[in-house]
């Protein structure tokens, strides 16, 4: 007979898996991808690849030669994770080495400086899309207009926000092609709808729950409806501010991510509505059109304090209340 | 439907006996009684060496009120009083006895008549709880909590009802369900002494919707007593949990320890408990043997067999058809909340309801990967707690933060660990903290 092997309980497992919540949110991510391709073409696929492969790459190098560590952490599907996210936040045209750099500071600098999975307190795409924007101001804001093919000879345009921002809101496009994805932007802002089907999916399979993204959605709508409505001329109304620009990728993929983003649903609703409330914030009298890197970013930065505050609700909570009186 | 209303998980059900009607086990040669089968102070030897028992015969004397008497299940000659390994892997006093032919005590009634409380207008509160108490009847569902304790409410608390925990959350286990299923009529009169014993005319039996035969058998039969209701449940673990139960039946929250099921005004028993309170105050039988499921997914037949306590675990798989050749772990209870055994040799005792074989790829656990902060453990948690975070502090030795946490509401179900995607052992350093703070605030108590 063999040794009985004897450990604590729970004896059984869930089977659940960090690979299976990263690639699950990758898979989410598919339709998206897909739509990036069709719309932008070669450019498309080329900042794609060169992030994913290089943020893969990074974490590899940094954690065998600098951390010194033996075990292999690429496969767990969080630098693929955060290579493709990297990749949506930037324009179809940037040249290589611009998104190498990026990948660079994301992995580098925003993950690994940490301690790798787990460990980091800013979203890392977002810091290697933020680096970027501060440091390649022209490159990383002259947006491929829909529909072209070409990599670094597409032809530019102006995107929805840009448009809102300087005032030109006559030549903004109509609500379909927002919503389905003919317009101009960075990779993965072009189709509203393709995001959200990717939200439903990672709903369904439970990865993340909904209060996240819905109280970001929540509070965009809620701030931009009530600005609307107090003077049309100067804001846009609210269903052009939540299809264009990063919005909806920012509340379903990006505030979402489990590492930055607050433990408990109370927290998280907190967290979700003051990033809407930042982006609307940024978005209107801000320097930048878009503010949903930005509004993340500062809410990341408060993730710790609203872990501190916010604690759910304790079984039996009430009748203890009941009983000190 | 109803359930309870923080958390929960949903462990695949795994029920492989189910459909297997109770057996009774053949008697063990040797028979080994521990005194310690039950939450409290140990019993106190009553034999020794040579002195010849029957089935029903007093081997240790309660050692307290929050303690129970142990009776011989066998008869035939005590070989020795000495020190055993029993079901919690550890070394305590136990009466060993030679099992000799099948010779019971005269005053047990064998008959299978059923005896109703209408028969025996005679029982009263007192009564029933006294014969309660002398017979060892504890909890049946694991907990071994001495029965007779939670029917003597603390002063100044009042009983309203009894809830019947007839959920059976734990996968793999159907010791209850076959249990109702073919015992119903002795539940319920068991029911009703345990109604008459606290004083109350509300009876509640809170059962699993993924065992709707017995839903249906103990709803037929209950209608002969208004006073019981069969409460329907969502499967949802950890509903067998006191707490969960009480929430789940009558939507009341037992506030954080010290406070207990009584300061809601519910006294939850578990339906083996019910039916050994039938055989003790009707039939004079003491709580010498039980239902334990013997199961696993290499057994050749998962069963559920009436077994005396005593028994040696080994038997017990030898009647399933032996010990399967890829076992990697045997574990005394459920998958969930159940010890690992660090041998077969163990013999059951009164919260034994389950013998759970795991093959090696099973009984292995996955390495840990670090903490993603997914918030699934936050969800998981039927205590509202925090589990990473206490955790993270018990692992820091962060004993204050640990307490001002609630790490003591911790109820040890085990979903935490279960649910976590990297696989982080949270339950083991969640008891680690648990342990200490408990300490702690016992030894600040006693200054």
């Amino acid at each position: 007979m063999n040794k009985l092997t004897v450990s604590l309980s729970p004896h059984v497992h869930s089977g659940d898996s960090v690979q299976k919540n990263m690639y699950g949110v990758c898979i989410a991510l598919l339709p998206a991808m897909v739509c990036s391709l069709y719309f932008f073409g070669l450019g498309a696929a080329v900042v794609l690849l060169t992030s994913i492969a290089s943020c893969v790459l990074f974490e590899w190098a940094i954690t065998k030669y600098i951390l010194g560590r033996d075990k292999v952490t690429i496969i767990d599907g969080s630098a693929i994770l955060t290579g493709i996210l990297l990749g949506f936040n930037l324009p179809s045209n940037l040249p290589i080495w611009i998104v190498i750099i990026g990948a660079l500071v994301a992995i580098g600098v925003g993950k690994m400086t940490f301690g790798g999975l787990g460990q980091n307190p800013f979203n890392p795409a977002l810091v290697g899309r933020v680096f970027l924007l501060i440091s390649f101001p022209a490159q990383m804001t002259t947006w491929p207009v829909s529909g072209t093919v070409g990599y670094l000879d597409a032809e530019t345009g102006a995107t929805p926000l840009s448009l809102i921002s300087s005032g030109q809101i006559d030549k903004l496009p109509d609500h379909i092609d927002l919503l389905l994805g003919g317009i101009g932007g960075s990779l993965g802002e072009v189709s509203a709808l393709a995001l959200l089907a990717g939200l439903a999916y990672m709903l369904w399979r439970k990865i993340i729950t909904w209060h996240i993204p819905v109280s970001i959605l929540g509070s965009v709508t809620i701030f931009t409806g009530i600005l609307h409505l107090a003077d049309h001329t100067q804001y846009v109304s609210p269903e052009l501010q939540l299809l264009s620009g990063g919005l909806i990728l920012g509340a379903c993929y990006m505030a979402t991510d489990y590492v930055t983003s607050p433990m408990t649903p109370k927290g998280q609703i907190i967290y979700g509505t003051a990033i809407g409330i930042l982006t609307v914030i940024i978005r209107n009298w801000g320097s930048y059109p878009e503010g949903m890197s930005f509004a993340i970013l500062i809410m990341n930065a408060f993730t710790p304090l609203i872990n501190n505050y916010c604690k759910p609700k304790r079984f039996g909570e009430k009748p203890r209340k009941e009983a000190a009186k | 439907m109803k359930t309870f209303s923080i958390g929960g998980v949903h462990p695949e059900e795994n029920k492989l006996s189910a459909q297997s009607p109770i057996r009774q086990a053949s008697l063990p040669k040797q028979a080994v009684f521990s005194m310690f089968q039950h939450i409290g102070a140990p019993a106190k030897p009553v034999v020794k060496k040579g002195d010849v028992v029957k089935v029903g015969t007093l081997l240790g004397e309660a050692g307290g009120f929050v303690s129970a008497p142990i009776y011989s299940s066998v008869s035939g000659k005590v070989s020795k009083v000495d020190v055993a390994l029993d079901a919690s892997d550890t070394r305590r006093m136990a009466v060993y006895v030679d099992v000799d032919g099948d010779e019971w005590e005269e005053s047990i009634d064998r008959s299978e008549t059923l005896v109703t409380l209408a028969e025996r207008p005679e029982l009263d509160s007192k009564t029933i709880i006294d014969k309660i108490k002398q017979a060892g009847i504890v909890g049946m569902g694991g907990a071994t909590f001495p029965c007779h304790v939670k029917l003597c409410p603390p002063p100044g608390q009042k009983a309203e009802c009894v809830i019947i925990n007839a959920v059976e959350c734990e996968p793999y286990l159907t010791a209850d369900h076959r249990l109702m299923l073919e015992r119903p009529e002795q539940i319920l009169v068991g029911v009703t002494l345990l109604m008459k014993a606290v004083g109350v005319d509300k009876g509640y039996i809170g059962i699993e919707n993924n065992k709707p035969d017995a839903i249906a058998l103990m709803t037929e039969k209950a209608s002969k007593y208004p006073n019981i209701q069969v409460v329907p449940l969502k499967v949802q673990y950890p509903q067998g949990g006191e707490k969960q139960l009480i929430d789940a039946v009558i939507g009341r929250q037992v506030p954080a320890p010290p406070a207990i099921p009584i300061n809601v005004g519910a006294v939850v028993q578990n339906v083996g408990t019910a039916y050994a309170v039938y055989e003790a105050v009707m039939k004079n039988k003491p709580l010498i043997d039980r239902v334990i499921t013997v199961t696993g997914k290499s057994v050749k037949t998962p069963s559920n067999l009436l077994a005396r306590l005593g028994t040696p675990f080994s038997q017990l798989i030898d009647e399933c058809g032996g010990l399967p050749q890829d076992t990697g772990k045997v574990i005394g209870g459920g998958p969930m909340m159940g010890k690992a055994l660090i041998s077969l040799d163990i013999p059951m005792t009164k919260g034994s309801s389950g013998l759970l074989i795991m093959n090696d790829k099973e009984a292995k656990r996955a390495e840990a990967d670090p903490c993603i902060r997914c918030a699934k453990c936050v969800g998981a948690c039927p205590m509202g707690l925090e589990p990473y975070l206490l955790a993270q502090v018990s692992s820091q030795h962060q004993w204050e933060k640990a307490e001002t946490e609630d790490i003591v509401s911790c109820i040890e179900c085990g979903s935490c660990s279960f649910t976590c995607p990297s696989h982080r052992p949270l339950l083991d350093m969640i008891r680690l903290g648990k342990t200490t703070v408990m300490g702690i605030i016992r030894s600040r108590s006693q200054k």
